[in-house]
């Protein structure tokens, strides 16, 4: 190698470095978005049938808000992804429905807590210019739009595009808004929102790209598409990152552990599918009466709140010579936080012995599963 | 999820003997939530409560 090529290199690479920088201001950790690459789905790797409510299906961090419609979807972790990238999430359309009321909506949202995005300067007046990308495709020529929301100061900016049956990556860059701080806690303070599919409350005002503004009916652009249009609509997206500055730099590739640790902040599971056996043991325990246990279950990552907790499936308490089903879990009242939680199952099958230890397991079955909450 | 709650009752504390976690029945899941500002399902368990004719019972 001549010195010539090596200070050619040299330059080549600080040059990237400089765009880097000077665009986010960080060579690491520039991406607000968890889970962008949709890797992680503890969950499920597909979910059908969804549309009557909104909530968290399929790709962790990933919602699907809706409202009001009689359409339906699947959505799925798919192998369907551009060069370079695992997954994409997939919406299908299962169910179309092509008489939009005025209050309908369709919106993948990732929920972002305030301490995450302080880095933005919003509302100051130096605020910076925020950059969205992000690779999509579908069945067929789209259009949608893509949203800034500061939900704790009801203010938005949008923007339209167009998707096409190749992927395609969409950079847009939003202006700085000098009006609205956002507050500095742990809060769902703000969203990062792809609609879908919106009624007249959403698109009936004047749109304009790049504005930011407070007018709902502004919010989408005047040339959605609906993904309820066709049972033959699919959506797909992946590489999803948002940072500050003017330029979207190349997406941050993160490794599936630290995803998955990013997304157990707001989601965690034990699913005795995903076991050797049928007896997967949740966590160690002890018999405060004949009918009544306590375990404490200690979490892999700090959550962003004190979780809801779901049990479902059977499960047993097992002390090493009996093994007596639970009918009803409850989180413990004293002692459970954002770190531990502490499980309770107050209708044990008669038979306990007071004090005695044993483990709450999953009793003869791959379908039982304890799931911990604490999403925005 | 969305919350769509059918029925919500207080957990009383073993040690305390105050109300601890709340069980809610919400889109025919049984779950057990926290009393804990921070997490949004007990938020919506609050709204839910000011509206009239809900209520959130007295634990057993």
């Amino acid at each position: 190698m001549s010195l010539a090529r090596d200070i050619a290199d040299l330059a080549a690479v600080t040059s990237k470095l400089d765009t880097v920088g000077a665009s986010s201001g960080a060579l690491s950790n520039r991406n607000v978005i968890i889970n962008g690459a949709m890797q992680v789905a503890q969950r499920s790797t597909s979910a059908s049938g969804i549309g009557a409510s909104g909530g968290f299906f399929a790709i962790d961090r990933w919602a699907y808000s809706t409202n009001n419609s009689a359409g339906r979807v699947t959505i799925s972790q798919d192998s369907d992804a551009p060069e370079g990238f695992g997954y994409s999430q997939k919406i299908a359309c299962t169910t179309a429905d092509t008489s939009i009321a005025a209050g309908e909506y369709v919106i993948l949202p990732q929920y972002i807590e305030g301490q995450n995005v302080q880095q933005f300067k919003k509302g100051t007046s130096s605020a910076e210019q925020i950059t969205v990308s992000f690779y999509v495709k579908g069945n067929a020529a789209a259009t949608y739009t893509v949203e800034l929301e500061d939900a704790g100061n009801g203010r938005y900016n949008s923007q339209e595009f167009s998707v096409t049956s190749s992927w395609t990556r969409v950079t847009k860059t939003f202006v700085a808004d000098t009006t609205g701080t956002i507050t500095n806690d742990n809060g769902n303070r703000f969203r990062l929102n792809f609609w879908l599919h919106a009624g007249s409350s959403y698109t009936g005002g004047d749109h304009t790209d790049n504005v930011w503004h407070t007018t709902a009916n502004k919010r989408v652009g005047d040339n959605a598409t609906s993904i309820y249009d066709s049972t033959s609509r699919t959506f797909f997206i992946t590489g999803v990152q948002l940072e500050v500055g003017d330029t979207a730099t190349d997406f941050e590739h993160r490794s599936f552990a630290d995803e998955l640790q990013r997304c157990q902040r707001y989601y965690y599971i034990m699913d005795s599918s995903t076991s050797n056996g049928s007896y997967l043991r949740y966590c160690n325990a002890f018999y405060k009466s004949a009918t009544a246990a306590e375990g404490v279950i200690h979490l892999p990552v700090e959550m962003r709140a004190t979780p809801t907790l779901t049990a479902s499936g059977t499960i047993a308490m097992y002390d090493g010579a009996n093994l007596l089903t639970i009918s009803t879990f409850v989180l413990g009242n004293d002692g459970s936080s954002n770190r531990i939680v502490v499980f309770d199952a107050n209708n044990i099958a008669s038979g306990g012995v007071q004090h005695r230890p044993g483990v709450f397991l999953s009793n003869a079955n791959t379908t039982s599963k304890v799931e911990l909450s604490s999403e925005l | 999820m969305t919350i769509n709650i059918t029925s919500a009752q207080y957990t009383v504390s073993d040690i305390t003997g105050e109300n601890g976690s709340i069980t809610v029945v919400s889109n025919g899941i049984t779950m057990s939530v926290p009393l804990d500002p921070d997490n949004t399902d007990y938020a919506a368990i609050l709204e839910w409560a000011e509206e009239d004719g809900n209520e959130i019972a007295a634990a057993d």
